[in-house]
């Protein structure tokens, strides 16, 4: 019975791990899409964020400044794509995928002739590595049975990164739902021309949405590699920050079910990885790909509308343009 | 609002913005290799020679060109019908499934039925996988962009099931098929030449080289001159025009996803008959990006996507032979190169019109 | 009431090579509700539009209460005490009518606080001016008269003393109008301005103090509404430009070929376009839709030609019943032609080749088929062959549609839909946009037709066209048929009155005979 509950905590404790850089780049993704940016560059600014942090983390010994130089790195091809997308008016997938592209090769290129590994850096340890963080009563919790282990097990023990996500998640709700800001923001995804005419900037607007979104993603990318990994290697994002936009796509553009969403995700990445070659009860060996595949078959059923609807921010995908 | 621009002259839409665009993207990459402490110069004359100074060379970069040539196309039908396909790589996957089953089942028959029975298997497992995401735009409304990212993902996973646990033959470790049998390799170009009595230099190029040329004489016959093609245009250009005309637009974006993923899929031929006479893993190697790269420099005309489609095969081969030469300019720099000219001839395309458009203005004013 | 609210001095607009405003003089004084009429296209959005600072003039001057502005953005105009309701509302429909309201005027960094305010504000409003709506309740499952409240107070919160509506009435049912106009005139006796665009006559003589005529991009008449009528403003608004061609002797009707029975339209939200319209079209005839636009004349020729679904009724063509999924290119096998009202939104295609666009709607007939493809060569013969005959400048089949001028685009739609032989040709707006050259041509082509024994249904806002072609007029307005006339027996005065909805009109003499 106990063996089973710490299996079970063990699982949630790597669901929250696999979950983080998920809920950074989906909360990232709301920012932008909430803004009228529908942004498939996720991934890219979480890869060279992650570059960036494992690089800065090496050169200065710290992984603050892994962070901090993470950010830095994704903020300035956020507004690369909002150069393009709100300024230029271009097309916001096409530029999506140009961000996608120029991380993956610039970080392994520059990885490469930096450190002559094939792109990898050297592996991040002491300062350079975020620590895992024991929360305060912790280990006295750990005695009291049921909620005390779990406090221990999965909520405490976590690098800082960790609970900057997942304190992102009440700040996001709080934003967008109490200040001025979020109710602009939620205005201008739907309808720019109604915030235009109350006398507020869309393209301003814009901007502060998608800076905001590199911001997270540079979060996320500075976890994987200066928290989780602890080393950069290439494309090591693989994918997430598109499964992201599908977890955005699942909590329909909400904070609080971005994090259902992403733990939901995540979760399925857990047991994908336990299951692997193990017989379930009733359905016998499920093929882990069926469970990795998952995901993206869930979001397309529900965009189709299949179960349920998810309707994106009415004017995401569209420049804004005064109509005469 | 300013009052609209001047309509630039026709050479200097079609020819003028995309070199300017296309060059900026290089200088670009230029100023990166720099930043990495080589010449680009020198970078510019190693991969020229690389990919086009000998024999063997030529046929790795027609090789490489002819997986960009079906992916451009791809994604060309599909934008003239107002779409835009990114799934091509999932269904380059699932081309390939197809393409090996019928290998596979066939293999054992002459090549003249076991080659087209696969290459149209490739087609039609690709444009099945392209029209499901067709279908869901027209019928039930979901983005095609989206559910051509989720398509990929799910393709990768199913092609990765299919390899491990259905083709994969006993015994053997690594998720692959068996060895196609002999009828249902696609000859390569050397031993093409070889029955004319010609020697070639061996390369992985093959016959799929000239069904990718055949498919742009077919995509160029579609799009320009056939009815279902106009019909794209319409529903690209002006869906209300459409309506007007009779034309569906949900039905012609079932049918542009058809054919865009049926192009996709053909990549196989190349890859799958043509090179690994057997299904893998991750064959599709981000080609099916790479199309994207191609088809807005092409400016998705068939011509212009046998143009761009080269380049991109002299940066992938002389990439190559650059990373050999030079081992910090690895093979990403032509991943660096794709971003730009996809940044700077598709996201910032409009970037220089203005100012371009009173340049012109100007001069014409100025002479007339 | 001798003060003045605005003054516009000389205004003028350009776009491109649409003059949109010429010198553009407007007095509007405090605490009066002040008219501005005029046709579609006329202007007048232009110019509420500069008010608000959506574009900015290229020239001339705004003085607000005497004070001269400038007006570069909406906040500009929120600051000098404007507020707007635009024809389509400048709602986010997902969130709430408070959020709306307060919506760039929060009043602080957290809504909380400002959200209290504003809901109390709200309930202040309703009950001063008659503006009750829950401002909780969520905008986008608001009726369109109470979204449209939204939008007058969202003005009133931000102080608006001026207030503009820009066709306020043309989304509204006439109950909706009617306290629309008490709320109106709640505003103005408590000393705010209002500015009130319409095309609608009956609703300029019922509320306004003044009103001021717009013609073609130019201010052409003020007057005060108690010192003139209907008749008066509809031919200031109108105008008379266009000559008259011979109409030719009408023949006697022949046999119907275009049938209309109790044809009903919906609209994507559900609300009636077009209610209850029968009429029939016989063979050598023209009849006439006229109508202010917007009353249901485009979803009406829509629905005939199957480019939308009907809600109800039946349509025959030639004496075949069109089924109700038909599309436009089964409507046009049964013998159906349609020169679309607006050419660029749906006629051509601009970035085609002049040859591509002379065959759309006919790219699979067989004359420019060849198998699947498209018999090229066969296309551009017989898109220079038209151009010859209806005089197409430059007669190049391979020039890019848009560098056509509109005449000449206007005359390659025309080519396309006359040249097939079809029976019943569904004409809208034929000379909008069009040069004087053109406009003559173009209406003698249409006579033609009908020498040749063909059911012509014309659609114009120009009463001119109307009375210069068509052998019968039916008047629609609010999306049904309010009138039928001989246009040789009645006359623009008595046309223009039943399409601002001023009569309930008996239908001409013979009823019986005439319809269906």
């Amino acid at each position: 019975m106990m063996e089973t509950y710490l299996g079970l905590l063990n699982l949630l404790d790597s669901t929250l791990r696999l979950a983080i850089p998920l809920l950074c780049a989906c909360l990232a993704g709301l920012y932008s899409e909430r803004s009228g940016v529908v942004d498939i560059g996720l991934e890219g600014k979480m890869l060279a964020a992650a570059f960036a942090a494992a690089a800065g983390a090496i050169a200065f010994n710290s992984a603050m400044m892994g962070l901090l130089l993470g950010v830095i790195v994704s903020v300035l091809l956020a507004l690369v794509h909002g150069y393009a997308c709100i300024t230029q008016r271009g097309n916001q997938i096409v530029t999506g995928i140009a961000i996608n592209m120029l991380a993956a090769g610039l970080t392994a290129l520059l990885g490469n002739a930096w450190y002559r590994e094939g792109g990898r850096t050297p592996q991040l340890d002491g300062a350079a590595r975020f620590g895992d963080l024991t929360l305060p009563f912790a280990e006295a919790a750990r005695n009291i049975p049921v909620i005390g282990t779990f406090y221990a097990e999965v909520i405490s023990g976590h690098p800082l990164p960790v609970y900057l996500a997942l304190l992102a998640v009440p700040l996001t709700f709080f934003l967008l739902y109490r200040t001025r800001w979020g109710l602009r923001l939620r205005a201008v995804g739907e309808n720019p021309a109604a915030v235009d005419t109350a006398g507020v900037s869309v393209a301003r607007l814009r901007y502060s949405a998608v800076i905001v979104c590199g911001i997270l993603c540079g979060l996320g990318g500075t976890y994987i590699a200066a928290a989780q990994a602890a080393i950069f290697l290439p494309n090591m994002t693989a994918g997430k920050g598109f499964m992201a936009l599908a977890a955005l796509i699942f909590a329909k553009w909400r904070p609080v079910a971005a994090l259902g969403a992403c733990l939901l995700f995540g979760l399925l990445e857990a047991m994908a990885i336990r299951l692997e070659g193990v017989p379930l009860p009733v359905i016998g060996q499920v093929p882990v790909q069926a469970i990795q595949a998952l995901p993206y078959l869930l979001t397309v059923i529900l965009l189709a509308g299949f179960v349920g609807r998810a309707i994106p921010p009415k004017a995401s995908g569209i420049p804004y343009v005064k109509e005469r | 609002m300013s009052a609209p621009l001047a309509p630039l002259p026709r050479w200097a839409d079609l020819a003028l913005i995309p070199l300017i665009n296309v060059t900026l993207a290089f200088l670009v990459s230029g100023l990166v290799v720099l930043a990495i402490g080589e010449s680009p110069l020198e970078a510019t004359a190693i991969m020229l020679r690389g990919a086009l100074g000998f024999g063997e060379g030529i046929g790795f970069t027609l090789y490489y060109t002819t997986n960009f040539i079906f992916a451009g196309l791809a994604v060309a039908v599909a934008f003239h019908a107002g779409l835009f396909n990114i799934g091509g790589e999932g269904q380059a996957m699932i081309g390939g499934v197809g393409a090996a089953m019928a290998a596979l089942l066939l293999g054992t028959m002459p090549s003249i039925v076991a080659l087209p029975a696969a290459i149209l298997a490739s087609a039609l497992f690709g444009a099945a996988w392209g029209a499901i995401p067709g279908w869901l735009q027209a019928r039930r409304g979901s983005h095609v962009v989206i559910t051509t990212i989720m398509f990929n993902f799910i393709a990768s996973a199913l092609l990765v099931y299919l390899l491990v646990d259905v083709f994969r033959p006993p015994g053997l470790m690594e998720p692959s098929s068996r060895v196609f049998d002999a009828g249902a390799k696609l000859p390569f170009m050397a031993q093409a030449a070889a029955w004319f009595g010609l020697r070639m230099p061996k390369s992985p190029l093959n016959l799929s080289f000239i069904v990718a040329l055949v498919a742009c004489l077919f995509v160029w016959l579609l799009i320009y001159r056939s009815r279902l093609g106009y019909a794209f245009r319409v529903v690209g250009a002006n869906p209300v025009a459409a309506r007007y005309a009779g034309i569906s637009p949900e039905r012609m974006t079932i049918y542009a996803m058809a054919i865009s993923g049926a192009l996709a899929g053909m990549m196989a031929i190349n890859e799958i008959l043509g090179v690994q006479h057997r299904l893998i893993v991750g064959f599709t190697s981000g080609y099916g990006f790479v199309g994207i790269a191609v088809a807005l420099m092409g400016r998705a005309h068939p011509g212009g996507i046998i143009l761009a489609a080269l380049l991109f095969g002299v940066l992938y081969q002389g990439g190559t032979e650059l990373a050999f030469d030079k081992p910090t300019i690895t093979r990403d720099m032509i991943v660096v190169i794709q971003g730009l000219v996809i940044l700077f001839a598709g996201a910032l395309e409009f970037m220089f019109r203005p100012a371009l458009s009173r340049l012109l203005s100007r001069n014409v004013a100025e002479s007339a | 009431m001798s003060e003045k609210a605005i003054q516009l001095l000389s205004i003028d607009k350009r776009f491109g090579a649409v003059h949109a405003n010429r010198a553009i003089d407007l007095d509007v004084k405090k605490g009066t509700i002040h008219g501005i009429i005029g046709e579609n296209g006329a202007g007048k959005s232009t110019l509420m539009s500069i008010l608000y600072g959506f574009y900015e003039a290229d020239s001339g001057e705004i003085r607000i209460n005497g004070e001269r502005k400038r007006i570069r953005s909406s906040a500009d105009a929120i600051a000098a005490g404007i507020g707007m309701v635009h024809q389509h509302f400048m709602l986010v429909e997902p969130m709430s009518v408070v959020e709306n309201v307060m919506l760039g005027a929060e009043g602080g960094t957290l809504t909380m606080r400002g959200m209290e305010k504003a809901r109390a504000e709200i309930r202040r409003l309703g009950a001063d001016y008659g503006l009750l709506v829950d401002p909780d309740a969520i905008v986008g499952e608001l009726s369109v008269g109470l979204q449209q409240r939204v939008e007058i107070i969202k003005a009133l919160f931000r102080g608006a003393e001026i207030l503009i509506l820009d066709e306020p009435t043309g989304v509204l049912t006439p109950a909706e109008a009617e306290q629309l106009f008490e709320v109106l005139a709640e505003l103005r006796r408590q000393g705010r301005t209002i500015l009130l665009i319409t095309h609608k006559l009956k609703e300029i003589m019922a509320i306004t103090d003044e009103v001021s005529v717009m013609r073609r991009g130019e201010m052409v008449a003020h007057r005060k509404t108690a010192e003139t009528n209907p008749r008066e403003l509809a031919a200031l608004m109108v105008g008379r430009e266009i000559a008259h061609p011979q109409k030719g002797a009408s023949q006697a009707p022949g046999a119907p070929l275009l049938e209309v029975e109790n044809l009903a339209v919906k609209d994507a939200r559900g609300v009636m376009r077009v209610s209850d319209v029968s009429f029939m079209v016989r063979a050598g005839e023209i009849v006439g839709i006229a109508g202010v636009s917007g009353n249901g004349q485009s979803e009406l020729i829509e629905a005939i030609s199957g480019m939308i679904r009907r809600n109800g009724g039946t349509v025959t063509l030639c004496g075949q019943p069109v089924p109700a999924e038909a599309d436009a290119a089964e409507t046009r096998n049964l013998g159906l032609a349609h020169v679309p009202e607006d050419r660029l939104r749906m006629g051509l295609v601009t970035s085609f080749s002049a040859y591509e666009s002379a065959i759309l709607g006919h790219q699979d007939r067989p004359q420019f088929s060849k198998g699947p493809l498209i018999d090229r060569d066969a296309a551009i013969a017989d898109t220079e062959d038209k151009m010859k005959r209806f005089d197409v400048r430059p007669p190049d089949p391979l020039l890019k549609t848009a560098n056509f001028s509109g005449g000449n685009q206007q005359k390659i739609v025309l080519a396309r839909e006359i040249e097939t032989g079809p029976d019943v040709l569904i004409v809208a707006q034929p000379t909008r946009g069009v040069d004087v050259g053109a406009i003559a041509f173009i209406h003698r082509q249409i006579l033609d037709l009908k020498a040749k024994g063909k059911a012509i249904l014309l659609v114009s806002v120009e009463l001119d066209e109307i009375f210069a072609l068509t052998d019968r007029v039916l008047v629609m307005c609010g999306g049904r048929v309010v009138g039928e006339r001989i246009t040789d027996e009645t006359d623009q005065n008595e046309i223009g009155l039943l399409m601002a909805g001023m009569e309930a009109a008996p239908a001409i003499g013979t009823p019986a005979e005439m319809r269906p």
